[in-house]
């Protein structure tokens, strides 16, 4: 499964159900062997975008292209695409070997050989021991390994996975996810993973994408996204950001840059507010503000600071930040 | 737990049930009192009725196999089968017939409204359809034939005028097709009904998953719909099975009376007052339909494995 030729563009996507728009006229380009996360509140069209790759949902404009090929409109088993279900979708009734299979049996692939392959790639996500159970008979991470198995047999040029850590609890959420990252690596082809969870995608993504009501606020990075977010609706959404306004224009500032006096600085720009709260986290102190022009304004404090000269709540407060940190915003 | 309630005194056993509702034996009573009333203790009742014996005019309380014995009596004949024998064949014929078409018809009905017909309205307004030919009894609705299927019937006043026959189609009416029509109509509903429940049970994402294997609508269909919907079809099986195996009405009606089944020969004998050849009939009838269930899930689970 090296790289082959297998980039994955979106090209004027659009999806409509009826009059309702889910997708508007997207333009997106996944490099081949990368992990994208599709990020974004819950209706904003990623779901949807995803499912148009995966071929469950028929695009209403645009293409799709993968590799050389325009997949727009092939069968979703002909598009050299797996997809990996939110809460697996393993087949109940039969063995964890059957459901790697299936795709094989489908193919009229004879039992023994179809067997042996599926044994092999469930040796290979470590679930080789577990062949004859029933999916039910599985934890949620286990039964995300299978399906990783099942997906893999088709040998995709592109997995798609919708929300795949959602099922699980938040223990094994953290160490799926570690897992998926080894994998994406180890495989060495294109994983698009859709989230809602900005720290699932800047812990996973080579490459972040940021939806919003159908389209795309931004493509980045982790790093660029976190330092440099293009619109208020990113800064806000992937948090650790205060919006504020500065010279008639709207800027972002990082929580943690940002700097807390009892008195005025000289330099630099500032702004005026009062303690709000103050939360404990342990690494550090999150000091929410009240400001009449300014919401959801927290400053983020290490703790050694903090506790060097604490905060209460009502005390009036100088917010000040390094010109540098401010970043404007479209 | 049992143990410990009858251990405490009565106050904190009035607590306990205040804060852990009454033990279980308590809250089973009710239910396995109308059980015993009315299954175990009539079930008791015919299997040792079956066991007495009898005159023209009198039950005689006994334990003989006498009645077991007549039912098959010439039955060692080889040569030909015994009336008890071919009464069975017949009946387990019907059966047979009967839940052939009603799982072929109740499988497509239901899987038509479980998942061609999107918005649910649609789905409840189509199933309300299907048991609409419950608002009438049984008889109304076997009689309602008749003036479709008879010799001066609309059928064949329809063959006749079209030219398609020259005489009257005779086995329209009064004939094993008329039987197997009927059944089929009335009972095809108790297929629909669990089947499709099975069916509305099915996550939609396993259909993607199997469009994602490359699996076409027939593979889908039998590898992912059919023994998803294993235990709808097992069930609306054992109601369609036992109904027609103790049917004696509708064959009666349909077969006009000409037509033997095991529920009719129960039905006569217990006419006569031969209660306990009745009893014993009921007996082995009850045998048999337990069989061909335990057959029947045995069966599947076979199929399944394979």
């Amino acid at each position: 499964m090296a790289h082959k030729a297998s980039e994955l563009e979106l090209i004027k996507l659009s999806k409509r159900y009826g009059q309702v728009t889910a997708v508007d006229a997207i333009d997106l380009s996944i490099p081949s062997g990368s992990y994208c996360c599709l990020l974004g509140p819950s209706g904003c069209g990623k779901t949807s975008t995803l499912r148009m790759i995966a071929g469950h949902e028929t695009a209403s404009d645009g293409d799709i292209l993968l590799g050389d090929r325009n997949i727009t409109l092939l069968p979703a088993a002909e598009r050299g695409t797996a997809m990996m279900f939110q809460s697996y979708a393993l087949f109940p009734h039969l063995s964890v070997l059957d459901n790697v299979a299936f795709s094989l049996k489908m193919k009229g692939v004879p039992t023994a050989e179809r067997h042996g392959r599926a044994q092999a790639l469930l040796e290979r996500v470590a679930m080789g021991q577990y062949a004859r159970r029933k999916p039910s008979e599985l934890s949620g991470g286990q039964q995300q390994r299978v399906a990783l198995a099942r997906a893999l047999i088709t040998e995709p040029r592109v997995l798609l996975l919708d929300e795949p850590l959602s099922a699980l609890d938040p223990f094994l959420r953290i160490r799926m996810r570690a897992e998926l990252k080894r994998w994406q690596s180890e495989l060495g082809f294109s994983f698009v993973h859709v989230t809602h969870s900005q720290e699932e995608a800047m812990a996973l993504a080579d490459q972040v994408v940021v939806m919003n009501a159908g389209r795309i606020e931004q493509v980045a990075t982790p790093h660029t996204l976190f330092n440099a977010p293009a619109s208020e609706f990113v800064a806000r959404f992937i948090g650790g950001h205060n919006v504020l306004e500065a010279g008639g224009q709207k800027i972002s500032v990082r929580a943690d840059r940002m700097r807390l006096a009892r008195t005025a600085p000289t330099e630099g720009a500032s702004v005026a507010a009062q303690v709000a709260a103050v939360e404990y986290q342990g690494t550090y102190v999150l000091v929410e503000l009240a400001h009449a022009a300014i919401s959801e304004f927290s400053v983020v404090v290490p703790e050694q600071e903090f506790f060097a000269a604490p905060w209460q709540a009502g005390e009036s407060v100088h917010v000040s930040w390094a010109s540098a940190d401010a970043h404007a915003l479209a | 737990m049992e143990n410990s309630y009858m251990k405490t005194a009565a106050s904190p056993m009035r607590a306990r049930w205040r804060t852990h509702g009454l033990p279980g034996w308590v809250q089973a009573t009710p239910y396995s009192l109308v059980f015993l009333l009315f299954f175990i203790l009539p079930l008791g009742l015919i299997l040792a009725v079956s066991f007495w014996d009898a005159t023209e005019y009198e039950m005689i309380p006994a334990f003989t196999a006498k009645n077991y014995l007549a039912i098959f009596e010439g039955c060692s004949n080889t040569a030909e089968l015994c009336v008890s024998f071919k009464t069975y064949l017949s009946t387990l014929k019907f059966s047979f017939l009967a839940w052939a078409c009603t799982l072929g018809i109740g499988f497509i009905v239901s899987y038509f409204l479980a998942f061609h017909v999107r918005s649910s309205g649609m789905q409840t307004l189509l199933f309300v359809l299907c048991t609409i030919p419950f608002w009438t009894s049984n008889v109304i609705r076997m009689i309602s034939w008749m003036p479709l299927l008879g010799r001066n019937g609309l059928v064949n006043d329809f063959l006749l005028s079209t030219g398609l026959v020259a005489q009257p189609v005779e086995w329209l009416l009064y004939s094993p097709f008329s039987v197997v029509l009927a059944f089929v109509h009335l009972y095809t509903v108790f297929m629909i009904v669990p089947i499709f429940n099975s069916m509305m049970r099915i996550d939609r994402s396993l259909i993607e998953a199997a469009l994602d294997a490359g699996a076409n609508t027939w593979q889908i269909l039998w590898n992912v719909i059919v023994p998803l919907s294993r235990t709808g079809i097992i069930i609306g099986s054992i109601f369609v099975i036992t109904i027609v195996m103790g049917d004696f009405v509708t064959i009666g009606v349909m077969g006009g009376q000409q037509i033997a089944s095991v529920g009719k020969i129960i039905q006569v004998q217990t006419s006569y007052l031969q209660f306990p050849l009745a009893a014993a009939n009921a007996v082995i009838l009850l045998v048999v339909v337990l069989m061909i269930i335990w057959g029947l899930t045995r069966l599947v689970d076979i199929r399944k494995e394979l």
